[in-house]
């Protein structure tokens, strides 16, 4: 069982014609009465803490008169000074640690694909399926025990970088492809396994090198699954909080940790709605990657399906 | 053929360095925390104290009970919504799939920090009259012994791993067959869910279970920024005093969820591989 991301199989369903059975009309009311209560629900509990986010992140209270305003100062003051360096900071660590873990992920993925064992090929599925999802807190507190300030790796990292530091911005760089790595794997084995030997073979038989293989055939191919898996890797080390608070108890700038401690009250009298700008800030970039992310990911369906 | 072989040897031995690499990047850290939490050394001595001392430690047994609790409900809440909408999925509305698929992909994208936020100030609202029925409401939705608000949320973010479960689950299974069958010998809805469609589906409802379960301890953003402690919260406001029992508890918890969810996905691998004639 693939957990996060095996692509959906569309179409599969509808396969088999079906013919117009009496009363078809009545069980489709139930069918919709059947997904109503999830499509409610689900609408519910995203829209309105969005809702209340937006509402409030136009609102500002001045502290001098107490009146509550309309305005766009939350959102203008996000995009500057401590709360700039913040949505940087995570934008420059998301975009590092994705492209590790994306090359990485890929290689090893490849590696696994050429190798002919049915029960490693499902072990390590299913291991990155739960390394990419369950790691948090416990995966942090691990680290902290191998590469933190009494840890036993420590002095073997310092000797490559003499000034390491598991709390800092190479701390975190050290710790999110642990759960990077994983998700990458997941989300191209699967289409490196769908690469038929067959192509490989044509390309060769009409003269094609190894490199016009991967040139006009297999990157093609493999392309949208690798900016898909790219774009998962780095949404999810954008919108990590738990591991990097675990570390760093939030001196590392980054955009999570910050609308968290302004949630929590660390702010200056009338900014507290702040955390909501930024957290509108950052629903805006992940919308964005999902954007992206969606049509690739029908895209690389198309392929390994056939 | 010569060329061929030395070819192939090349590859094997690229592919075993990567494997190597990323294998002592994945179990180093474990390793380091196994032998931290049992070698002292500055007593120069091995010791499995940190493991039994977590029993007795203060507010362990409070959080596991109350994790356990709000993970059962999560799991409950989730399986209501979502088992009727699958099947109707599954026999009916094919046409809503994109959409159910869609839901299910939000919360793998969409921060719980950014949604945390909004979901704080929502709670904010309804203390705002005391002794109305919503102020009431409010406070029970956060109990500080068993926060209801948290499975609420909770039930968003397990949706992707429930969805895919369940799913497989599905798809392994004729299920038109079954429920033409059913239906046929006159079994009313509820008994072809309960007595038909819930056993065949128990793979897909176990898997999804265990990843509920897996995910709701391992929990920390949404618990901590609203201020309640559950198991993945305690572990940190514990792993500020003393260094050994943080530890020893996070590899504890790491392993046995990591074992029960490679036993439960393995079965569910073997068993689908086993019947992959029927789903065609």
């Amino acid at each position: 069982m693939a957990i996060a991301t095996d692509p959906p199989r569309i179409g599969a369903a509808e396969s088999a014609p079906r013919t117009r059975a009496p009363g078809r009309r009545r069980g489709n009311l139930g069918a919709w009465g059947a997904v109503a209560p999830l499509l409610i629900y689900s609408t519910v509990f995203l829209g309105l803490p969005t809702w209340a986010l937006l509402y409030q992140s136009l609102r500002r209270t001045d502290p001098g008169s107490g009146a509550t305003t309309f305005t766009t100062a939350n959102f203008t003051q996000s995009w500057h000074g401590i709360y700039l360096t913040a949505l940087w900071g995570s934008l420059r660590l998301s975009l590092l640690t994705a492209v590790i873990s994306a090359v990485v992920g890929l290689v090893t993925a490849h590696a696994i694909a050429q190798s002919r064992g049915r029960v490693l090929k499902q072990a390590v599925q299913t291991a990155s399926g739960v390394l990419a999802n369950f790691g948090g807190i416990p995966l942090a507190f691990c680290f902290i025990a191998a590469a933190g300030t009494a840890g036993e790796a420590t002095g073997l990292i310092r000797k490559v970088i003499p000034s390491f530091q598991l709390d800092t911005f190479t701390g975190l760089v050290l710790v999110y492809p642990y759960f990077l790595i994983p998700l990458m794997v997941l989300t191209t084995l699967p289409a490196l396994e769908g690469l038929r030997g067959q192509w490989r073979e044509a390309a060769q038989n009409l003269g094609g090198s190894t490199w016009d293989y991967w040139r006009h055939i297999g990157g093609p191919i493999l392309l949208p699954t690798l900016l898909g898996g790219f774009v998962l890797c780095f949404g999810s080390a954008f919108s990590a909080y738990a591991t990097a608070q675990a570390l760093t108890s939030g001196t590392v700038p980054l955009i999570t940790t910050r609308i968290a401690s302004v949630i929590s009250g660390n702010v200056l009298a009338g900014q507290e709605n702040l955390g909501m700008a930024m957290g509108i800030d950052m629903i805006l970039i992940c919308g964005a990657m999902m954007a992206v992310y969606l049509p690739l990911r029908a895209r690389s369906a198309r392929w390994l399906d056939t | 053929m010569a060329g061929h072989l030395t070819r192939l040897r090349g590859v094997r031995w690229w592919r075993v360095v990567v494997l190597g690499v990323v294998a002592v990047y994945l179990f180093g850290p474990l390793l380091s925390a196994l032998w931290f939490t049992v070698y002292n050394s500055r007593l120069h001595q091995f010791s499995l104290s940190p493991y039994g001392q977590m029993f007795s430690a203060a507010g362990f047994l409070t959080s596991v009970r109350m994790t356990f609790f709000l993970a059962l409900t999560t799991i409950a809440l989730e399986f209501v919504l979502l088992v009727p909408a699958m099947i109707a999925i599954h026999l009916r509305l094919p046409r809503l799939r994109p959409v159910l698929e869609t839901i299910a992909m939000v919360p793998l994208i969409l921060s719980p920090v950014a949604l945390v936020a909004g979901v704080s100030t929502v709670l904010g609202w309804g203390l705002n009259d005391q002794g109305s029925w919503l102020f009431r409401l409010d406070a029970d939705l956060q109990n500080q012994s068993f926060p209801l608000v948290l499975p609420l949320f909770y039930t968003l973010f397990v949706l992707p791993f429930a969805f895919r479960s369940l799913d497989a689950g599905l798809r392994a299974i004729d299920l038109r067959t079954l429920v033409e069958a059913a239906r046929g010998l006159g079994a009313p809805w509820p008994v072809v869910l309960w007595r038909v469609i819930l056993p065949n589906l128990r793979t897909g409802l176990l898997s999804g279970a265990v990843l509920t379960l897996a995910l709701v301890f391992g929990e920390y953003t949404i618990a901590s920024i609203l201020g309640f402690t559950p198991f993945a919260v305690w572990i940190v406001q514990d792993g500020q005093g003393s260094g050994q029992l943080a530890i020893a508890v996070s590899l504890l918890s790491l392993l046995l969820s990591w074992a029960v969810l490679f036993l439960v996905s393995f079965l569910g691998g073997r068993r689908s591989a086993a019947t992959p004639a029927r789903s065609a």
